[in-house]
């Protein structure tokens, strides 16, 4: 129903009895819009939304056409990388992996894990650093290198439409707890916290934005804003300085122990990497 | 490594059928209006030519602006008669050309 229609009717009573309904016509606002899209329903999972359905629809268009979504001239890239030997071992990630669908399946839920060497959790791309680092002999890549971002997108595309389903148990939960505390905590000059914006206020606008829940479902992201894909670590970076706050570093406990949090906060929807957003 | 164009051709059609052809270039499109950090002028940048062409016949030849976004996606439809090879250019403003080709079987 594109339009709400009222209808005000004024009685004029007096030497005679004069009725008149005037409609006024209510166009539905873009939040109404976008929420009422019935391909919308399969990226809703109870009171959780992902960001798809906050996106207009020919943003959506972007992410469900393969061709036309940007992210993968990136991940067409890691697929040549993931072939190709580099490093002191003459090994490229195939010669351990072998096919990369079927050694990454269901990879994407888990990272950020529980380290044992370092005693605290590591994200998907501190993995992907030391495999090439220790088994290949091979240079480590920027986080927020082409070559990371293409890597990243590949092996959690390997997870595309399964639910999110991280472990929040044994020893990951103190570092869970922790970022769920970093979640709702106030930071900043705004003295705003995580959950203000996505918690208190999704589905409304912040400038000419909609908030979305925030949920991190289809990271790497091909974000419109960056042109080109980023890491979820990129996208507090962006959320600590708006609310001006002093950002962490990507890969920081900080943000890792938030990333594992927000998995969980996530679960039960579908992984969309490389999802499009704007 | 540079990234490479993403070009979706179906691999086979009926003579006369009408199918639609779908391309995604990966490139930067600076626009030549925004400015560094240090406030100065980042120069124009842009893919400014695409053409197209099956079994050596020009097909559709755009011109880019800089009004179109990073990677720029074109997609148009064509009506095939004989099977053979489309073959896509893009050129940028410097003069390089990024090209590649897919084949199509047509019964």
């Amino acid at each position: 129903m594109k339009y709400r229609t009222l209808y005000i009717c004024t009685a004029l009573l007096g030497f005679g009895l004069v009725v008149s309904c005037t409609p006024i016509v209510e166009e539905m606002t873009e939040v109404e819009k976008r929420a009422a899209d019935p391909r919308n329903k399969a990226y809703m999972v109870g009171d959780k939304a992902s960001g798809y359905v906050y996106m207009t629809s020919q943003t959506r268009d972007m992410q469900d056409d393969d061709i036309a979504n940007p992210a993968f001239t990136w991940v067409d890239l890691a697929e040549e990388k993931w072939s190709k030997v580099e490093g002191k071992a003459g090994k490229s990630c195939a010669s351990c992996h072998q096919d990369v669908n079927k050694a990454m399946k269901g990879v994407a839920n888990k990272y950020p894990q529980y380290d044992p060497e370092s005693k605290k959790l590591i994200a998907l791309q501190v993995k992907i650093n030391r495999e090439r680092t220790k088994r290949m002999g091979a240079k480590p890549w920027k986080w927020e290198s082409d070559q990371m971002l293409g890597m990243a997108a590949l092996v959690k595309l390997q997870s595309r439409g399964m639910p999110v389903n991280v472990k929040i148990d044994g020893p990951a939960k103190p570092f869970f707890e922790k970022g769920k505390e970093f979640y709702n905590q106030r930071r900043g000059l705004l003295d705003m916290a995580c959950a203000n914006c996505h918690v208190d206020n999704a589905g409304n606008m912040a400038r000419s934005n909609v908030l979305s829940q925030g949920m991190i479902n289809g990271f790497p992201v091909y974000r419109l804003k960056w042109q080109k894909p980023g890491s979820v670590h990129r996208r507090f970076i962006g959320c600590n300085k708006q609310v001006r706050a002093t950002p962490y570093k990507r890969g920081s406990e900080e943000y890792t122990n938030l990333e594992l949090f927000l998995m969980w906060r996530a679960s039960g929807l579908n992984w969309e990497t490389p999802a499009v957003r704007n | 490594m540079a990234r490479k164009p993403r070009v979706k051709v179906p691999s086979s059609a009926k003579k006369g059928d009408v199918i639609q052809i779908k391309t995604l270039a990966p490139h930067k499109m600076e626009t030549g209006q925004r400015k560094n950090k240090k406030g100065k002028k980042i120069p124009r940048f842009i893919i400014n030519k695409l053409e197209v062409t099956f079994n050596g016949k020009p097909l559709v030849t755009a011109d880019l602006h800089p009004a179109i976004s990073a990677n720029p996606y074109f997609a148009f439809f064509n009506r095939v008669t004989e099977s053979g090879s489309f073959k896509f250019v893009w050129t940028d403003d410097k003069g390089k050309s990024i090209t590649t080709s897919k084949s199509i079987k047509v019964a």
